[in-house]
This record gives C-alpha cells, structure tokens and sequence, in this order.
C-alpha cells in the first residue's frame, strides 16, 4: 500500500530565497538554531557525560572486584568518601545511581536520539532545517542545563543521589534513610524534570518535521529507516515521558510538602513518620511507564542507524524495508503496555504479572524479525566492512545475546529467582547498554563526515576501538550471567557478607579487568574523534556511496543545507546493486542510485 | 594470575592489531581515500568476524566449563523443581537460538567480506521466509508462556490450604525478623504505630490483642520441613526484598502493605549439606578462606553450607549486608526450637 507523496511545491518556494545572515560566534556555536551546530552540541555533551558515566562504572567495579581495597585513585578522586582510598558504602551507592543515570538518560537518550535526530532528520528528508530551530535550540540548552545540575550534585555536602538509578521511594524520599536523598536527589529531581522538558521539546520537533517537511516526492514509505526510527522514538517519548514528570513532581511533593503519595506507616530512626496511605508500588507503575519505553528510546535510534548503515556497507537493500517498519510500530506500541514486568515481585496482583508476561514475550517476535532481517541483510552482499559497519554487525551480535536473555527476564515464574540480581544487570546491559552505544559509535563514525565539514575519522584506530570494545564487552558480560544465576544481588557494596559468594572473587576481577581495558578503548576513540575533527582528512562528497539525501547537501555547512533548490525524491533510499533485465547496474558502473535519480525507463519500483 | 594473563594477551592483540593496521596503512599511501574500508580491510577485518564468532562460542564454553559450578543447587522446595525444569527448558531454547543466529551473522559477514568487482545480490524482501521466522517465534513463546503462566499462578497463589505454617517477615534498615503466629497459628494486628522500643515491641504488635500474645520473636528463620510455608511480609521504612534463592523465592517488603509468598521447603538444611554440589562447594570456599586465614586476614572462619535470606532490593548503606540465615529441620526439631523461644507476651511481661 504505498501512498502518494503529496507534493507540496509550495511549501518549499520560500526556501529559494537565501538570506544569509552575519553569523556571530555566539549565534553560530552557542545559541546556534542551525540543527547540524546542535546535533554537534547534543554529541559532544553527551559524549562528555559519556566519559563521566562510564569512568564512574570503573570505579565502582574496581570496588567490587577488589572490596576494601584501598585506591590512590578513589582518595584523588572522591576526596572524602573514599577516606585512605577505600570507597564509602554510600559513595558506592552514589555512583551506581549516577552512572545509572547519565548513561541511560544523558549519555543514550540525549546523546544518541538528541543527536542523530537533529543531523538526519532535515537531511534525510530533504528540509532546510527542522520545523522550529528555536524549539530545538531551547530543547538543547535544557538538556544543558539539566547536565549541569546533574554534574553540579555529584559535589553536595551529603553525598549525590544514590537510591538507585530508578530512585524507587522511601529510600528516595527519606534524607533519614539515606544521606544522598537529602539535597543530591533534590538535584537529581530538578535536574530530570528540566530533562523531560527538554526531551518533549525535541521529540515534538521531531515529530513535526518528519511529518510535514519531507521533500516533494519522499513518501512516508520511501523515508530511511532511520528517520522511521527517530519518529517513532520521538512519539513513545512524548507519550511515556510525561508520566516520568508526574512521578518525579509527586515525589517533590512528598518530600518537600509532607504529601502521601508514595509513602505509608513508616518507622525509621525511632519515630513513627505522619505519611498514610500512600504506596511506593504507585510510584514503581509511574516510573516504568516511562522506564520501559525508555529502553526503546534508547534502541530505536540505534536499530535505525544499523539499519541505514547495514544496508548501505552491504551494498544490499534492507531486508523486508516494510517487516522493518511494521517491527518498530509493533515494539513502540508494545513497549508502552509492558511495563509490569520490572514489577512482578513488587507485591502487585499476581494476575497482572501474567498479563506483563503475556505482552513482554510477545514483544520478542519483532525484535526476533529484525535481527532476522539484518542477517538476511547481510547475506550474497559485498561487504564493506567500515568501523561503522562493525559496529553495526556488533550491534546485532548483542542485541541478540542480551534479548534472549529477556526470555527469561520477562517469563514472571522464571525472574522470581533472578530478579535484581547480576544476571539482569547483564541482561539490559548487553541489549540496550552495548547495543545502544554500538549504534551511537555506528553512527558517530558513518556520519562524521556529514558532521564536520568532510573530514573522516581515522579507520584503523576505528577498527582498534571496535575489536576491544566488542572483546570486552562480552568479557564483562558474558560471566555475569552466571554470577546472577548463582544468585548474587546487583547493588551490593561488596559480597564478602556472604560466604557463599566466596568463590565469585576471580570472576568479579576478571570482568573488571575487561571492564578497565574497555575502557581505556575509549580513549582510542576519544583521540580519533577529537584529532579528526582538527586535522581528519577530508574525503569525498559521498564517502560510502549511500543513496540517501545528506550526501547530495553541501559538504560545508550552510544553512539551509543545499545551495540550489532541495532535491527532488524519486524512490525509496534502498537501491543498493539494483540491476536492470540484463543483469546490468541501473547507473552503469555504479552499484547503487540515489534517491534523487528518477526511475529510468523499464525500471520496476520495487519499494518493499 | 588469571588476570594478569588476561591482560597480556589483550595488550598483546591490542598491539597486534595495531601493528597489522599500520602497515596497511603504509602500504597504501598511493589510494586517494585511506579512511574508507578496501579490500585489504574488507579482508582481515572479514578474518576477524570469524574468529570473534569462535571467540563467543569459546567463552560460552569457558563460563560453563568454569562458572556452572556456581549455579544455586538443586531447588530446595517444592515449586522450585518445576522452576528448575522450565529455566533449563527456555536456557536450551536460548542456547540453540545463540548458537544458529551468531553463527550466521558473523560467518556472513566473513563469507560476503567486500572486493572490489564483487557484485551484492538486489534481494529485498521475501515473505515466505519472513512468514517463517514470524511463526517459530510465534509458536515456541506460546509454549514458554502458557508453561510459565501456568507455573506462576501455582506458585502465587497463597492460599490456606494445607494448614499452612503462618510467618511474618520483618524488614528495617539493615536487618530482617521472623513472627510465628504461635500456638493458635494466627499473627497478632500489628502496625509501625504501635511500634514502643522502650517496652521492645520493636514490630509494633497490638498489646491488646490476644492473637498476639503467643506470637514468637526471633532473629533466625526455622522452617520444618515439608509443611507449607505461607510469608507475609512487611517493611517499617524502605522497599526491601525477601530473596531466598535456594527455594526460588523472592518478595518485595513494600511499607504500608503486607506483601506475600508461599512455598514448601523439601530439603532439610542437613540435607542440603550431603548434595554433593554443596559439598564441593563448601570445599571450594573453605579452601579459599583458609588461604585467606594464613594470610591472617578477615573473614577467613571455616563455613558451614546454609539456606540464606537476603535483601534484594536497594535499601542503604548496609544493604550488602542485610541477611538472616534459615534452618530447614524435621517436625520435631522445629517444635523443640519453637517451645524454647518466648512469646510475645512473655516479653511484655518482663518488660512491665
């Protein structure tokens, strides 16, 4: 059923005209309303959020692996809670939280959707810009905000938030139960809520470019799968979002103005609290009804990226463009009704377990579908295996491992034993962890040269960043499954409490050490990215030979993307080795057709 | 050693690879576009996912080979056996998956490694093939769901069939308690209200109610064996989580609410110490802590193997250290163990 583009020819008359403004530094690095300058923003913050996050996670596995140990390190580092370099319990807890925190939300939301969103949404349909620039640079300087105060609360007197990513109540709402729930979660709530604001204004931007500003010709079932996926992303997160900003501002109120909403007869430090009536279970409904989409949030984006970058590096079309499309619509509207199964012990009806079960297993057969369909992908191609491309195979790769795993999280019977222990934290790692930040590397190296200016980033030390990375990641994962399945806790501060862990010491070192050579991995990619944006070497106008639109913009950035009037969409973005009845390649000595290149003659549009 | 081993041979790769690129590298001064994949990188790097697909299904085998002996024992209750059988039922499922869908993925992508004049075939869609990966996943999570709906709603439903032995499990930062309903085998009323710690009715017992006055206190969790257990549990501040792993279950403790679970324990806690399992194990780890004895550290006491309760659920600064231990034990054990203990009334009369 493919529907007709409506022409809007009008629409775009005005774009003609160039008005070529002075651009000062401060309009044109700062408070910039061009969308590559902000995708550029979202990255590089995130990214700097990114090296944060993920420092704090080699922290606090150095903590595990080696419990009581003193570092110099920790003592530099946290100052004074790590007194003689050994880690404070709360500061363990701290750090979990945040790293929590910024890798999903700062790191994978922001950074990945906020910034390949806001690259290759106009480009790749054919816009100027997006729908409102000021919208977009307002939703970045938010998402700016919100870091820094997120940053700022690491510094609190009493220690940063650290009732666990998900800041379940009453230990997030009692300073007595926690001293991080005191002034750090007050930051951390602010701090969110101006991050959802962020996200809504983004996501409606999203939604309305992507609707209205496609280019004459780019049907809804000719746009890249990418564009399909950051819609589809940006429409869960206006649905799921807002229930997250309840949540938080209901906590407020009962933190701060003596409300009930989540808490009831407690007891704690000798005194009998006035809350009634309330149930933490409320808030634990609230914040999953974002918390779940939210792992599709993360995913889509990068499913989309592999998508496009599969198919081009393969030199193929997309297998089942139409399977594709369909998978993303099914997981967006599922993810939204699955919430409970982070809740089936949480001491809600029983019989609403079973319904999380049933949709949550349900949703296994489109993600099943699409990792069909890239493998399919891959088949009889011509591979071009760019760092991009290994990334995306990667990202396959532990989309896979980590989402059959998910077949036993999501059976309720079978996480009653494994619920909040190791063998989910590998779980969600390996699927929306990696997998997401494959996709983010993915991207980052296909689109770099779209980002600045030409330049390419370094291909080997791509490939040095990719094979450890993806060495690595299995190395830390991979074993942590068995210390779930042995029925090790995640969020213990150390497991020395229980002989019966004992014998897990080697394994925690082992895969904190993969964890520490991970890590130093990024580093490689830090120096690419950083030494390329200066002094990368710049290639040609269309380095991978992609039929998609942004490779037709202008490589220097100017605004409104392309100097002459926008192109002009004739087929779907996926002709990759399509060949004419003579086994001849359409544009003769040359495997693949942009989407500007009208149908030749005799030629079959096969939009699948 | 392991991880200093470990390392080396990274490093060592690290550097391989590194060595390898470079001189790629060099050899290729004269192509005009060096960042973008040839067929040299098109080939080592095709190389290369094929060893990485040995390198999954080798360290699948490692963690087996080294880690399986971590798993729980056997389950310890009744339900748990059927939990047991459906886990290892959907982990041979998981594994075949694994197994077929990261051979194809990562041969491929050696098998269809580029070169230049290569021509890639124009196959865009295929519904049949589409249709049949559609309905297998259809069909076998069908049959994992209705198994597992099936097993979850004879797990969860708490019931009072059976002459159930009814306990309170108490949760508070950093530490659980255990109440027996006593003689009558009914819980007293009880709320954080009524908590007094001057009098040591530290669970907040209705004084007046007579249910209560029978109620046993205690620190240690004793459960005879083969009789239903039914759990009520409760919080006085924070969510925490009753997590008994060798029965296969796990509860939240939610302030405000009483929260439940049900199982029958089978295996005395002597018992579990002749399976063999367990006896390798507590080998394994007195081995460990005796090393750590002559090094003349902490917590180095030979162990003893026995049934756990932890907290699961986030709950503060000792939450890593937040357990009571369980004592599964014959009829006639546990009734001397009961007898001995005071009852709740007894302890408010001493208090008086």
């Amino acid at each position: 059923m493919s529907v007709t583009a409506h022409a809007h020819a009008d629409d775009h008359a005005h774009d003609e005209e160039h008005h070529h403004h002075k651009e000062t530094f401060v309009t044109k690095y700062i408070f910039s309303q061009d969308h590559k300058m902000i995708a550029k923003q979202y990255l590089i913050t995130g990214l700097i959020m990114g090296f944060i996050g993920i420092a704090m996670s080699l922290m606090f596995r150095m903590q595990i692996a080696w419990p009581g140990e003193s570092f110099m390190l920790f003592e530099a580092v946290l100052g004074k809670w790590a007194p003689d370099g050994v880690m404070d319990a709360d500061m363990y807890l701290a750090l979990v939280t945040i790293h929590g925190t910024i890798m999903v939300f700062f790191v994978l939301t922001a950074g990945l959707s906020g910034t390949f969103s806001n690259l290759l949404i106009p480009l790749q349909i054919g816009a100027r810009d997006m729908a409102s620039g000021f919208l977009n640079m307002l939703s970045y300087w938010m998402f700016f905000t919100s870091s820094v105060i997120m940053v700022i609360s690491l510094f609190v007197e009493a220690g940063p938030a650290a009732a666990g990513w998900t800041i379940y109540p009453p230990l997030s709402a009692l300073p007595m139960a926690q001293p991080g729930s005191g002034m750090g979660m007050t930051l951390w709530l602010v701090s969110m809520a101006i991050f959802i604001a962020s996200s809504l204004l983004g996501s409606l931007n999203y939604i309305v470019t992507v609707l209205n500003l496609r280019t004459k010709g780019m049907s809804m079932t000719r746009l890249p799968l990418t564009i399909w996926a950051f819609f589809v992303t940006a429409v869960i997160g206006v649905i799921s979002f807002p229930v997250l900003l309840s949540a938080a501002l209901l906590l407020i109120m009962d933190r701060s103005f003596g409300t009930s909403f989540f808490l009831s007869d407690i007891f704690i430090q000798g005194e009998v609290l006035h809350y009634q009536g309330g149930s933490p279970v409320l808030y634990e409904h609230l914040f999953w009804f974002l918390g779940h989409p939210e792992v599709y949030i993360v995913l889509l984006p990068a499913l989309g990226i592999t998508s496009e970058v599969m198919s081009t590096n393969a030199r193929k079309p997309i297998f089942g463009y139409r399977a594709m499309v369909a998978s993303i619509l099914a997981i967006a509207f599922l993810s939204t009704i699955v919430w409970g199964h982070h809740m089936f012990i949480s001491g809600m009806n029983p019989f609403l377990g079973s319904v999380f079960t049933f949709t949550t297993l349900l949703i296994a057969i489109p993600s099943a579908v699409k990792a069909f369909n890239y493998i399919t992908t891959l088949w009889k191609g011509n591979l071009q295996l760019n760092p991009a491309m290994l990334f995306s195979i990667g990202l396959v790769s532990t989309f896979i491992t980590g989402g059959l795993t998910g077949i036993i999280l999501g059976d309720s019977t079978l996480d009653i034993n494994v619920h909040d222990t190791y063998f989910v934290v590998a779980h969600f790692h390996l699927v929306m962890g990696i997998s997401a930040l494959y996709g983010l590397f993915a991207g980052v190296y296909h689109w770099f040269p779209k980002m600045f200016e030409g330049k390419m980033m370094n291909k080997n030390l791509g490939y040095v960043h990719f094979w450890v990375t993806a060495v690595c990641a299995y190395g830390v994962f991979f074993p942590m499954h068995f210390v779930g399945m042995a029925g090790v806790p995640r969020r213990y501060y150390e497991n020395t409490a229980f002989p019966m862990f004992d014998e897990f010491t080697d394994v925690q070192v082992l895969m904190t050490v993969f964890a520490l050579i991970a890590g130093l991995a990024q580093l490689v990619f830090l120096y690419n990215f950083i030494h390329s944006i200066f002094y990368g070497k710049k290639g040609p106008k269309n380095p991978w030979n992609s039929n998609t639109l942004e490779w037709t913009a202008e490589v220097k950035h100017i605004h409104g993307n392309w100097d002459g009037p926008i192109p002009e969409v004739h087929r779907w973005a996926y002709d990759y080795s399509k060949v004419d009845k003579n086994g001849e390649y359409i544009i003769p000595g040359q495997d693949f057709v942009p989407q500007t290149i009208p149908l030749q003659e005799d030629e079959e549009e096969l939009n699948h | 050693m392991t991880t200093v081993l470990t390392l080396a041979v990274l490093a060592l790769v690290a550097i391989a690879i590194w060595q390898m690129t470079k001189i790629f590298e060099l050899s290729q001064l004269k192509s005009e576009h060096a960042q973008i994949a040839n067929d040299e990188d098109n080939k080592n790097n095709g190389y290369l996912l094929f060893a990485f697909m040995v390198f999954t299904y080798l360290i699948t085998i490692f963690c087996f080979w080294k880690y399986s002996k971590f798993f729980l024992p056997d389950a310890s209750s009744a339900h748990g056996e059927e939990y047991d059988y459906l886990m290892l039922v959907s982990f041979v499922i998981i594994f075949i998956v694994q197994f077929i869908t990261q051979a194809l993925l990562h041969y491929f992508g050696y098998k269809y490694r580029g070169k230049k004049g290569n021509k890639a075939l124009f196959y865009a869609d295929n519904d049949r093939l589409e249709f049949i990966w559609t309905i297998i996943p259809v069909i076998v999570l069908a049959g994992l769901i209705l198994w597992g709906l099936y097993t979850w709603t004879t797990i969860m439903d708490v019931n009072d069939e059976d002459d159930p032995l009814i306990v309170e499990l108490y949760a508070q930062q950093f530490n659980w308690t255990a109440r027996y309903g006593g003689n009558d085998n009914v819980l007293g009323q009880a709320n954080v209200r009524m908590i007094d710690i001057d009098r040591a009715n530290v669970l907040g017992l209705d004084e007046g109610d007579s249910y209560a006055t029978d109620d046993v206190i205690v620190k240690e969790l004793h459960l005879p064996v083969g009789r239903k257990v039914n759990f009520k549990m409760r919080s006085q501040d924070v969510l925490h989580s009753a997590y008994m792993p060798h029965f296969r279950a796990q509860m939240n403790c939610v302030p405000g609410m009483t929260t439940e679970f049900s199982f029958t324990p089978i295996k005395t806690t002597e018992q579990i110490r002749q399976d063999p399992d367990v006896i390798d194990k507590v080998k394994r780890t007195n081995a460990i802590r005796a090393e750590r004895a002559a090094k003349g550290e902490d917590n180095s006491d030979p162990w003893e193997y026995d049934y756990i309760l932890l907290c699961n659920k986030i709950c503060g600064r000792s939450h890593y250290n937040m357990q009571m231990k369980i004592i599964v034990e014959t009829q006639e054990e546990y009734e001397a163990w009961i007898a001995s203990q005071q009852t709740f009334g007894q302890t408010m009369a001493a208090s008086e």
